[in-house]
């Protein structure tokens, strides 16, 4: 079927030799090359942990940022009110875009004309790709400008960017789950709507998890879409109100690093360790649990 | 024969007659309305950007392509020459540096990694890319910044001083360089998974012929597997540059945020959208906030056209998977 057929020229070399070491330099430095990308991981894993350590006690967790004068013992001080920001931003995106994900996930797998999903799938594909900054400006113009920011204005351009990936994993899912199910519940007089929530979303419960989970760790770490939305930072009082800005462990890493002072860089430094255990811990589960639901759904088969 | 072809349709296919279920109604609307979510953001989307930015394109018009200035001293002047300069600098070096390592990863995953090894190394890469913007950022100006200025750079404007881009010694840890360094960091995952899914895909009956006729692996991966997915290769790159491209957080904190084109990497610049993040505590007046959209809108209509021809490549090349 395939139009273009590859053409190889296979005899351009004279010399076995001279091909069989050019194999081998090729080889080598396919071979360095994914070493590099391990490494570049490991030093900036590294780099973070081992900078971030000293930094890490009960009181960075409990304790909210302080402002400190430049004089005397600098009081203890923490991220912990950051910590509970983020939290509450990325509850409530979760809030606003799983339900979204889901229903899109059964509308384009189980209802849809396979015309029009292939558009709308198109449609959550393109909405990927747009930047997270133009995301987080499309939510100053929208809500912010003229109103003040507040922790859902953020939550709302995180869940934009949440929506396309629980969507897509939970259909990945529901692709998998055998015809014969749906047939046999139809069968039994069940009706579609019946049949749909009942007897196949169950099955997909392990991709919906594996969706919500990246799609947190994506987002859990996103600066771009908060600048402008809940910008909140050296805040030292810990609040709890969505319809205030809150502080965050992006923003907060982000504006740390650009102060010249050694403290705050550790600081930062400390709370880069808390993000990126999270979302490597995320990312782990959300692995998991593809595979565990990808495993069961295929051995049924 | 009738069973065969509802199978082929798919679960949208199976539908039951009779009497009327109000359930599947309402079960259809409300999943229906969830999936228009993604067309109506997208014109949302663009409509408000436009809205906003129309103050700024209407006062510069597309000669705010062409103007070099942020702000003069009655700040009224803005334009997004030097940014739009910054970007494509910034992301095509570090697409430059970013495809053929990824390529280079992708073979060694797919074609010469034993089993266990690429059990172990395929998450890794993919953790790669789990590691937030901001985390890199602050990676790029504390540690990487200070390598720059004191190992790297010294070293590549002594031996290749000559060529323009590395004609200045970098004063600072914040350059075009430093951020070139870290979007090609966050490319190569995204860039290194599409491909080594295009290669997983090749037929092995064309790679088996090609080396049943005496052809080393590099000839079989240059003679069938990169001409077998061009296409989809170009679409990696694609997505690839786009996420460079809309890459705010990382490059601001490294690219030093100056309203200037210099040739030599080893200067400070800035990008589109790393001059709108910088911009988030002191967009002062009404033309600024327009101007700052207006740097959106350019983006918005990239990504748009990029991500377009990123996913239209994809779906064709998926097809024709599926065809054979």
């Amino acid at each position: 079927m395939s139009t273009n057929i590859p053409t190889a020229d296979l005899f351009r070399s004279e010399h076995m030799r001279r091909r069989t070491i050019v194999n081998k330099i090729v080889e080598g430095a396919a071979s360095v090359a994914a070493l590099l990308a391990v490494a570049v991981l490991v030093i900036v894993v590294a780099s973070v942990v081992s900078r971030g350590w000293g930094a890490i006690n009960v009181d960075f967790f409990t304790k909210t940022q302080t402002l400190y004068s430049g004089f005397g013992p600098r009081p203890a001080s923490g991220i912990g009110n950051a910590i509970v920001g983020t939290l509450i931003i990325i509850g409530i995106a979760l809030l606003m875009a799983l339900p979204v994900g889901i229903l899109t996930a059964i509308y384009l797998n189980e209802l849809a004309p396979r015309k029009l999903a292939s558009v709308l799938t198109l449609a959550f594909d393109v909405l990927n790709g747009i930047p997270a900054i133009v995301l987080g400006i499309f939510v100053f113009v929208f809500v912010v400008v003229g109103h003040g920011q507040a922790a859902w204005k953020a939550s709302f351009a995180l869940a934009i960017l949440m929506v396309p990936l629980i969507a897509r994993s939970t259909q990945e899912v529901l692709a998998l789950v055998p015809i014969s199910m749906r047939e046999a519940s139809l069968a039994l007089g069940a009706a579609k709507w019946r049949t749909t929530l009942s007897v196949v979303l169950p099955q997909a419960v392990g991709g919906i998890v594996t969706g919500a989970t990246l799609a947190t760790a994506r987002a859990a770490g996103e600066t771009a879409p908060l600048l402008f939305t809940s910008a909140l930072y050296s805040a030292d009082t810990m609040s709890y109100d969505p319809r205030q800005p809150l502080p965050s462990i992006p923003m907060f890493i982000f504006t740390s690093a650009e102060q010249a002072d050694p403290y705050l860089h550790q600081q930062a430094w400390g709370a880069a360790a808390v993000l990126v255990g999270i979302i490597l811990i995320a990312s782990l589960i959300a692995r998991w649990f593809a595979d565990r639901s990808v495993r069961r759904l295929k051995g049924e088969k | 024969m009738a069973v065969a072809q509802e199978r082929a349709a798919g679960p949208a296919a199976l539908q039951r007659r009779g009497r009327f279920r109000p359930g599947d109604a309402i079960l259809y609307v409300v999943t229906c309305a969830a999936a228009l979510t993604g067309v109506v953001l997208l014109a949302l989307i663009t409509r408000e950007v436009l809205t906003d930015a129309w103050p700024a394109m209407q006062k510069f018009g597309l000669g705010f392509l062409t103007t070099q200035a942020w702000g003069d001293k009655h700040n009224t002047l803005f334009g997004a020459k030097s940014f739009i300069f910054g970007t494509i600098v910034t992301s095509f070096g570090a697409l430059l540096i970013a495809t053929p390592l990824s390529l280079a990863i992708a073979l060694f995953l797919t074609e010469l990694a034993p089993r266990w090894l690429k059990s172990v190394v395929a998450p890794l890469i993919d953790l790669l890319a789990a590691i937030p913007s901001v985390v890199l950022g602050l990676w790029g100006i504390l540690v990487l910044g200070p390598f720059i200025v004191n190992t790297m750079g010294p070293a590549l404007h002594g031996t290749l001083g000559f060529l323009p881009i590395f004609s200045t010694k970098p004063s600072v840890g914040s350059n075009m360089f430093a951020a070139i360094l870290i979007l090609t960091i966050m490319m190569v995952p995204i860039i290194s998974s599409i491909c080594r899914e295009l290669f997983v895909g090749v037929p092995s009956e064309l790679k088996d012929g090609a080396l049943a006729l005496g052809a080393t692996r590099w000839e079989v991966v240059r003679g069938v597997v990169f001409p077998y997915a061009r296409a989809g290769i170009a679409a990696a790159m694609i997505l690839g540059l786009g996420r460079a491209v809309g890459e705010a957080i990382a490059v601001t904190q490294v690219i030093g945020n100056n309203v200037a084109i210099h040739w030599s990497l080893f200067e400070p610049g800035d990008t589109l959208a790393s001059r709108i993040a910088s911009q988030f505590q002191g967009a002062a007046t009404a033309l600024q906030i327009a101007s700052l959209v207006y740097l959106a809108v350019i983006l918005l209509v990239f990504s748009l056209i990029a991500n377009l021809a990123a996913q239209l490549i994809v779906r064709r090349v998926a097809g024709r998977h599926q065809i054979r």
